[in-house]
C-alpha cells in the first residue's frame, strides 16, 4: 500500500517537468508526431518532385481523403470505445449499391437530400446490428465484424446485384460535380474542388462535439478505458455499443454514397478490402487500439498521411507494388512507437 | 470436461449428417471415392491455417493471428522466387522440391517469429500487430513477384504431395492429420502446451506462477507461422502457380473453423481434434453448396452467417444445454 503515494508523487513531478519540455508535450499530444511525419514526407516529396505542389495534385489528395476520412472518423469512435470494426466497408458497399439501385429503378426523381438520409439511415441500422451482436456475444469485436463483413457483402453480391450501375440519376451526378472552387491550371486544364469535400470537416466537427461536449462522449472514453469500471459508474454499455457502431455505420453509409457520386459509378465490388488502410490511418493518428484515447484532429492527420503515402509513392519513383508493404510497415512502426511512448509515461 | 465432449459429439454428428445429406441429394455420387478424395485434398491448406488461429487464440490476452494466409502466400511466392534463381523446377525436380519446401517452412517460421517478437517485446496488441504484418507480408509478396503469379510447375516429390494418394487418401491430407496429431499431443503432454493453455486462461496468475510467458507466446506465433509456411507448400503442390492474392476468404474461414471447433476467443481453451473435425465439416458444407450449384457469393454469405450463429451457440452454451439435459 505504501508504494502508491510514492509512485503518485513521482508521476506528478514528472508531469510538472513534462509541461515545460517538448518531450512531455509530444507525449500528451501524439498527433504532433503524425503532423511532423506528414510535413516531413510532404517536404521530401516536394523536393524530389515539385509537381507535387501543383494545385491539381493537392486537390486530388483532398478528394481522395474524403471517403477514407469519413470511414476513419467512425472507426476512431469505435476504437475510442475499446472496440474495432472491419465491416464498415461492406456496410458502405451494401448501402450505396442498394440505394443507387433503388433510386435509379423506382424513384429517379428522389431529392438528393433524401438519398443522403437513406444512406445514413441504412448504414446506421447495419452498424447497430453490429453493436448489438458485439454487446451480446461478448467476444472480440474483430471476430464479430469479420463475420458481418462477409454477411453484408454476401447479401449484396448474392441477392442484390453484381452489375455496375453506370447511368446514375441526375441529382446524384449534380451532387458529385457541384464545384466549391474552380480554376484553370497553368496548362489550361480545369481543376475543380468539389462541394462534397465539405462533408468531411462537418462530420469531423460533429464527432469532436459528441466526444468532447456530450455525456455520450464521456461514456465512450470511459468504456474504452475500462468497460467494467464504466459499467459500475452507471453507464449503459448496451447503449454505448449501439451508439458507436451505429455512428460508424451511418458515416460508412454516407461515405459510400459520396463514393458513388464522385466516381459517377456504383460498383458493388468496390470499397471492401480498403479497411486496413483506414485502420492504419486511425492508428497513425495516435488512437490506441485498446481504447480510451485519441483525438479527431489526430485521426484527420492520420488520414492525410495514409492518403499522401498511397498517392505520392509513384510520384517519387517508388513502384506502386511497394504500397502495401510501406503502409503495413508504417502501421507496425506507429504501433511500436506509441506503445513505447506510453510505457515511458 | 462435459462441455468438451458435447462440442466433439456435435461436430461428429454434423459431419455424419452432412455426409448423409450429400448422399441423399446427389443420389450417392457425393460419397464416391473420387469426390471424397477431392474434398479431402482441399482441407489441409485451410485446416493448417485454422490450427494457427486456434493456437494464437489459446494464448489469450486478445491473441489472434490474422496474418495466416498472407504469410502462407508470402512463403510460397518468396521461396519460389528464391529457389528459381538457384535450380530449375523442370530439370532438377528433387532438389527444387527439397529447397522449396525448406524455404517456405523457414520463411513461415521467421514470419511467425516477427509476429511473436512484435507482440511480446514491443507489446503491440495481437490484432493490430497481425493486421500490420498481414499487410506487410502481402506487400512483400507483391514486391518480390511484381504482382504476378510465380510458376512452380509440377516437380515430382512436391507435386505428389498435392496430387497423389497413400492408401486412397491424398498425401496432403495424411500430412495434415499427422501434423495436427503431433501438435495435439504436444499440447496435452508438453510443458509448452500446459503453459499455453494456463497462461491463456489467466495471464496474471501465469505471471506470478513464473511461467516463461514471453517465450511461450513467441513460440506460439512462430509455430502458427510455420504452419502457414506448410500451408503455402501445400498450396504450391496443388497448383502450378503461387500468387500473392490466393485464398482471399481464407482469413474468415480459418477463424470460422476455430470458432466452430469451440475454441474460446478469450483464450485458454481449444482442442485440435475438434478443429480437424470442424475443418472437415466446413469442407463438406462447401462441397454441398457446390453440388447445389450456388455461387461463391452465396457461400460467403453462408460463412458469415455461420460464424455469427456459432458465436451465438458458444455464448449461450447451447451445446452444453442440449447435452446436460440428456445426461439428467
Amino acid at each position: 500500500m505504501t508504494l502508491f503515494p510514492i509512485e503518485k508523487t513521482g508521476a506528478a513531478e514528472r508531469d510538472a517537468g513534462d509541461r515545460l519540455s517538448i518531450g512531455g508535450f509530444v507525449r500528451r499530444h501524439p498527433e504532433t508526431v503524425t503532423a511532423a511525419m506528414l510535413v516531413a514526407i510532404c517536404v521530401a516529396v516536394a523536393i524530389l518532385n515539385p509537381d507535387f505542389l501543383q494545385p491539381s495534385s493537392l486537390i486530388d489528395i483532398v478528394r481522395a481523403s474524403v471517403v477514407t476520412g469519413l470511414f476513419a472518423l467512425g472507426v476512431f469512435v469505435i476504437l475510442a470505445a475499446g472496440g474495432i470494426d472491419v465491416s464498415f466497408t461492406a456496410i458502405a458497399a451494401l448501402t450505396m449499391y442498394s440505394i443507387t439501385l433503388l433510386t435509379t429503378r423506382y424513384a429517379p426523381g428522389l431529392p438528393m437530400i433524401l438519398v443522403l438520409v437513406l444512406a445514413v439511415g441504412g448504414g446506421m441500422l447495419l452498424g447497430m446490428f453490429n453493436g448489438l451482436l458485439v454487446y451480446n456475444f461478448a467476444v472480440p469485436a474483430m471476430i464479430v465484424t469479420i463475420g458481418t463483413q462477409y454477411l453484408f457483402r454476401g447479401i449484396l453480391l448474392a441477392f442484390v446485384g453484381t452489375v455496375w450501375i453506370m447511368a446514375l440519376p441526375e441529382q446524384m451526378l449534380t451532387f458529385g460535380r457541384a464545384p466549391m472552387v474552380q480554376f484553370a491550371n497553368s496548362n489550361g486544364a480545369v481543376v475543380t474542388l468539389p462541394l462534397y469535400v465539405l462533408v468531411l470537416p462537418a462530420a469531423a466537427v460533429l464527432t469532436w462535439w459528441i466526444l468532447n461536449r456530450t455525456l455520450m462522449g464521456r461514456a465512450i472514453f470511459a468504456m474504452g478505458g475500462s468497460a467494467r469500471v464504466a459499467e459500475r459508474l452507471g453507464y449503459n454499455l448496451r447503449t454505448v455499443h449501439l451508439f458507436v457502431f451505429g455512428f460508424a455505420g451511418a458515416l460508412a453509409g454516407l461515405a459510400g454514397i459520396i463514393h458513388v457520386c464522385s466516381n459517377r459509378l456504383a460498383n458493388p465490388f468496390d470499397l471492401v478490402g480498403t479497411e486496413i488502410n483506414v485502420i492504419a490511418a486511425v492508428v497513425l493518428g495516435g488512437a490506441r487500439i485498446t481504447g480510451g484515447t485519441g483525438t479527431v484532429i489526430g485521426t484527420l492527420l492520420g488520414v492525410l498521411l495514409v492518403t499522401v503515402i498511397n498517392n505520392v509513392l509513384v510520384m517519387v519513383g517508388i513502384p506502386s507494388t511497394w504500397q502495401r508493404f510501406v503502409v503495413g510497415t508504417f502501421i507496425l512502426l506507429a504501433a511500436a512507437f506509441f506503445v513505447v511512448r506510453q510505457r515511458r509515461t | 470436461m462435459r462441455r468438451v465432449d458435447g462440442q466433439f459429439l456435435v461436430l461428429a454428428a454434423i459431419n455424419v449428417v452432412l455426409l448423409a445429406l450429400g448422399a441423399a441429394i446427389s443420389g450417392g455420387s457425393f460419397l464416391s471415392v473420387f469426390n471424397l478424395q477431392s474434398m479431402a485434398g482441399q482441407v489441409p491448406e485451410i485446416g493448417l491455417l485454422a490450427i494457427g488461429v486456434m493456437l494464437a487464440m489459446c494464448a489469450g490476452d486478445g491473441g489472434i493471428d490474422l496474418s495466416g494466409i498472407a504469410l502462407a502466400n508470402l512463403s510460397g511466392v518468396l521461396s519460389a522466387v528464391l529457389v528459381a534463381g538457384l535450380v530449375s523446377s523442370a530439370e532438377q525436380e528433387g532438389l527444387y522440391s527439397a529447397l522449396f519446401i525448406l524455404g517456405a517452412l523457414v520463411i513461415g517460421f521467421l514470419g511467425g517469429l516477427v509476429n511473436g517478437t512484435l507482440i511480446t517485446r514491443f507489446r503491440i496488441t495481437p490484432i493490430l500487430c497481425t493486421l500490420g504484418t498481414q499487410m506487410a507480408f502481402t506487400g512483400l509478396a507483391v514486391i518480390v513477384s511484381g504482382g504476378k503469379a510465380v510458376v512452380v510447375g509440377s516437380p515430382e516429390p512436391l507435386s505428389s504431395i498435392g496430387n497423389e494418394f497413400w492408401f486412397g487418401a491424398p498425401i496432403s491430407f495424411i500430412l495434415f492429420v499427422a501434423v495436427a496429431a503431433l501438435i495435439g499431443v504436444a499440447l496435452k503432454v508438453s510443458p509448452f502446451g500446459r503453459w499455453l493453455m494456463l497462461s491463456g486462461s489467466n495471464p496474471k496468475a501465469a505471471l506470478y506462477a513464473g511461467f516463461p510467458r514471453s517465450a511461450v507466446v513467441t513460440a506460439t506465433y512462430a509455430l502458427s507461422g510455420t504452419l502457414s509456411g506448410l500451408s503455402g507448400v501445400i498450396i504450391a503442390a496443388r497448383n502450378v502457380n503461387v500468387k500473392w492474392d490466393y485464398g482471399a476468404s481464407y482469413l474468415l474461414i480459418a477463424i470460422l473453423i476455430a470458432v466452430m471447433a469451440g475454441v474460446r476467443p478469450e483464450g485458454g481453451y481449444g482442442r485440435i481434434v475438434c478443429v480437424v473435425f470442424s475443418a472437415v465439416a466446413l469442407q463438406l458444407m462447401s462441397s454441398l453448396l457446390n453440388f447445389g450449384g450456388l455461387s461463391n457469393f452465396v457461400r460467403d454469405f453462408a460463412w458469415g452467417a455461420l460464424l455469427l450463429a456459432f458465436l451465438a451457440i458458444a455464448r449461450y452454451d447451447l451445446v452444453g444445454f442440449v447435452f446436460s439435459d440428456r445426461r439428467r
